[in-house]
């Protein structure tokens, strides 16, 4: 670290017991006493996001619109996963990645795609999983796939346990968070059975010109460091009328991926689950997932 | 007052040399670690080697320690204010002190850990209660440390006054400070307990054991802090106050000890996909042709301390003789440390709830700034036992000049 940069954070750190950057103007304070996202009305709402969309210019000179759509009534989302197709080929992650604004450097990533030997034991704590692997060619014989991403429980224990309520589930299943809100302490990243919370170790970093400039408040907003993040059925996408497919389902060129309604009884989710043997991860810890694994 | 506060400070400035070194080794430890911690505001706390995978380490397992020394002066308040144990209600107050400064400690260990500490305060706008176990936490750890504090200052205000404190007043905080201290633990372990996603934690024998061991760290401690103490000031604290103290420390270690193996028999007979953190604890793990095994010497180094400790505290030969007791102490404090600490927070993480292995070991950031923590606290209690024994002799008065002589010193 260069002196100067040190005698900066040290002044940072030293007049910092309020001041959370090295930026002193009026927008600073307002963005610091921001309000909780569930507490503003919808003219609040709406005022922050207009602050926030001219934050994101000011920092990434990228215009970026921030919406605040709340839920459709008469929406549950649901996930469908079909096993026997998906072939490991990752496209989904680097999908996500993009859609989502997640941070290159470090590296963030929503979904995980785990390998698994045929035969070997895998269900329950996936502790023969590997993470890390690295073919040719995908997928490899005598191997499995199996992508894991936030499961939407109807029962979180991530929600359970924040202490400031900065998480929570919406009327449409998806689990969200004002990451503004968020202290970082990380409690649900421990609570969380799938892994799929993500902690913004250092600032993120997205280069300029691959912003994707469609976000939502509680979706794929630009991040900072020192909060944790998560996949939200990619609400900015999912919530708008007419809606889009999230990116993963739509980049799987497997066929692998179904989302919808889990209350319209035609939806391809709901057919899934009427027509084929699906299961859920780690169904003993009660989390009740919105997320549906089968075999077709 | 303004008399009492001139003492006061000329009471603080004065030491010998020893005294001197003392206060510099902690002021140039704090700014080390004030240092390490600035640079980690900065980059974040991509510094430390928490990654997604074992989300909380050093600090979380400092803290965990913490909280178990913390309750360290309720060994001490049963035996002398229920039993009138004479020797030991002398000592209360510097049991007490030490309580104030692990839990200002365990607060600290939490905040270097948050991602967004100046967003604390948000847990007082919507605090997620009774839902969630870190807003216990944060209610009984401040609730604890306000305890102490009164009673700390209730006993050196009358002291100062040259009188005796009243038991009318000092039975309520006593009444209360107990069940609290117990209740620290238990919120405590009940935060690793209660999560189901990590069945290192999710075990019922979490709570007592973090009780028992609490029992062994926190008064090993205070007999060494005591001896330091009586060697470089000239408070009294008897022999039998000690020994009373290290017989206690002995039946817990029994107890916490009888846990353990417990534990260990659970685990190992059935031998289910979940002794994988214990086996990782013992042996290692062993994965994609890849050791894990990180933590496997110190394991080790905090079974053998917590067993040697034990058979010598038994031993009331050993007890009595001071070399022996202290290695003992010594031991326990090594002991608990390594098995309340990265022994219990970092195993919860492995393997990872996708079944990946992540070999955690502190960053020197971590250990700066954790040591920087714990300087904080030495300097608090030395700050704090340079108070209160001028007090205690008479030597610092609320008393005005005049009228001091006609009262006999305390």
């Amino acid at each position: 670290m260069r002196r100067r940069d040190f005698i900066k954070s040290a002044a940072i750190g030293l007049g910092g017991l309020l001041i959370p950057a090295d930026k002193s103007d009026a927008s600073m304070w307002e963005r610091f006493f921001q309000k909780y996202f569930r507490e503003m009305t919808s003219e609040e709402k709406k005022t922050v996001a207009k602050k926030l969309e001219k934050d994101y210019q000011d920092k990434t000179g990228v215009a970026i619109n921030v919406r605040t759509t709340d839920s459709q009534p008469g929406v549950k989302f649901g996930y469908g996963l079909d096993l026997s197709r998906c072939i490991g080929c990752r496209r989904c992650i680097y999908a996500c990645v993009t859609e989502n604004n997640l941070s290159r450097k470090p590296q963030v990533q929503y979904i995980t795609v785990l390998e698994f030997k045929n035969g070997e034991k895998w269900v329950s704590d996936l502790e023969e999983s590997r993470k890390y692997y690295n073919h040719e060619l995908v997928p490899e014989p005598g191997h499995f796939y199996m992508p894991v991403q936030c499961q939407q429980c109807a029962n979180p224990p991530c929600v359970k346990v924040c202490p400031t309520k900065a998480t929570w589930r919406e009327p449409d299943g998806i689990v969200a968070i004002d990451y503004d809100w968020c202290i970082g302490c990380r409690y649900c990243m421990a609570a969380c059975p799938y892994g799929a919370r993500k902690f913004n170790w250092a600032e993120p970093t997205v280069p300029p010109d691959q912003f994707n400039p469609n976000t939502h408040y509680l979706g794929n907003r630009p991040k900072a460091k020192g909060h944790v993040e998560k996949c939200t059925f990619c609400i900015q996408r999912t919530r708008e009328n007419p809606g889009k497919y999230p990116a993963c389902v739509e980049i799987c060129p497997v066929g692998a991926r179904k989302f919808g309604n889990l209350l319209d009884p035609e939806s391809e989710v709901s057919r899934c689950i009427e027509t084929k043997r699906v299961f859920r991860l780690k169904e003993e810890l009660n989390t009740n997932p919105s997320f549906f694994y089968f075999f077709s | 007052m303004i008399e009492f506060i001139k003492d006061l400070l000329r009471h603080i400035i004065k030491g010998n040399k020893l005294y001197y070194t003392w206060l510099s080794v902690l002021v140039l430890v704090i700014t080390a670690g004030a240092i390490a911690y600035f640079r980690q505001l900065d980059e974040g706390l991509i510094v430390t080697n928490m990654r997604d995978q074992v989300s909380w380490g050093f600090y979380i397992s400092n803290f965990t320690f913490f909280v178990g020394v913390a309750a360290a002066a309720v060994m001490l308040v049963i035996p002398s204010y229920i039993y009138h144990f004479k020797p030991i209600k002398e000592i209360v107050l510097f049991g007490e002190m030490i309580a104030v400064m692990a839990v200002i400690m365990c607060i600290l260990l939490v905040v270097v850990d948050m991602g967004k500490p100046f967003h604390a305060w948000h847990i007082m706008m919507t605090p997620n209660f009774p839902s969630s176990l870190l807003v216990w936490d944060v209610i009984v750890l401040n609730g604890y440390l306000i305890i102490n504090m009164s009673a700390v200052t209730y006993v050196l205000y009358r002291a100062a006054h040259g009188k005796e404190y009243k038991m009318s007043i000092m039975w309520p905080i006593v009444l209360l400070s107990i069940p609290w201290a117990f209740s620290i633990h238990t919120v405590t372990a009940f935060l690793y307990n209660g999560l189901s996603s990590r069945p290192f934690w999710n075990a019922s024998i979490v709570a007592p054991r973090f009780i028992a061991s609490a029992l062994c760290s926190g008064p090993a401690l205070m007999i060494i802090v005591f001896q330091i103490a009586r060697k470089v000031s000239e408070v009294d604290i008897s022999n039998e106050a000690i020994q009373k103290i290290a017989e206690l420390i002995a039946y817990a270690m029994g107890l916490n000890l009888f846990l353990y193996a417990a534990e260990i028999f659970k685990e190992f007979y059935s031998h289910s996909i979940h002794l994988a953190p214990m086996d990782y604890l013992f042996f290692g793990l062993e994965k994609g042709g890849e050791h894990h095994n990180v933590l496997v010497p110190f394991t080790w180094i905090a079974l053998f301390c917590n067993v040697t400790a034990f058979i010598l505290f038994l031993m009331p030969k050993m007890r009595h003789k001071f070399t022996t007791m202290n290695l003992a102490c010594v031991m326990i404090l090594v002991g608990v440390y390594i098995e309340k600490g990265m022994g219990l927070i970092v195993p919860g993480f492995i393997p990872d709830t996708l079944g990946e292995i992540y070999d955690y070991l502190p960053s020197a950031t971590e250990l700066i700034v954790t040591a920087g923590i714990w300087a904080v606290g030495a300097l608090i209690y030395t700050l704090m036992i340079k108070t209160a024994i001028p007090i205690y002799k008479g030597e610092l008065s609320l008393i005005p000049k005049e009228q001091r002589r006609k009262i006999p010193a305390h």
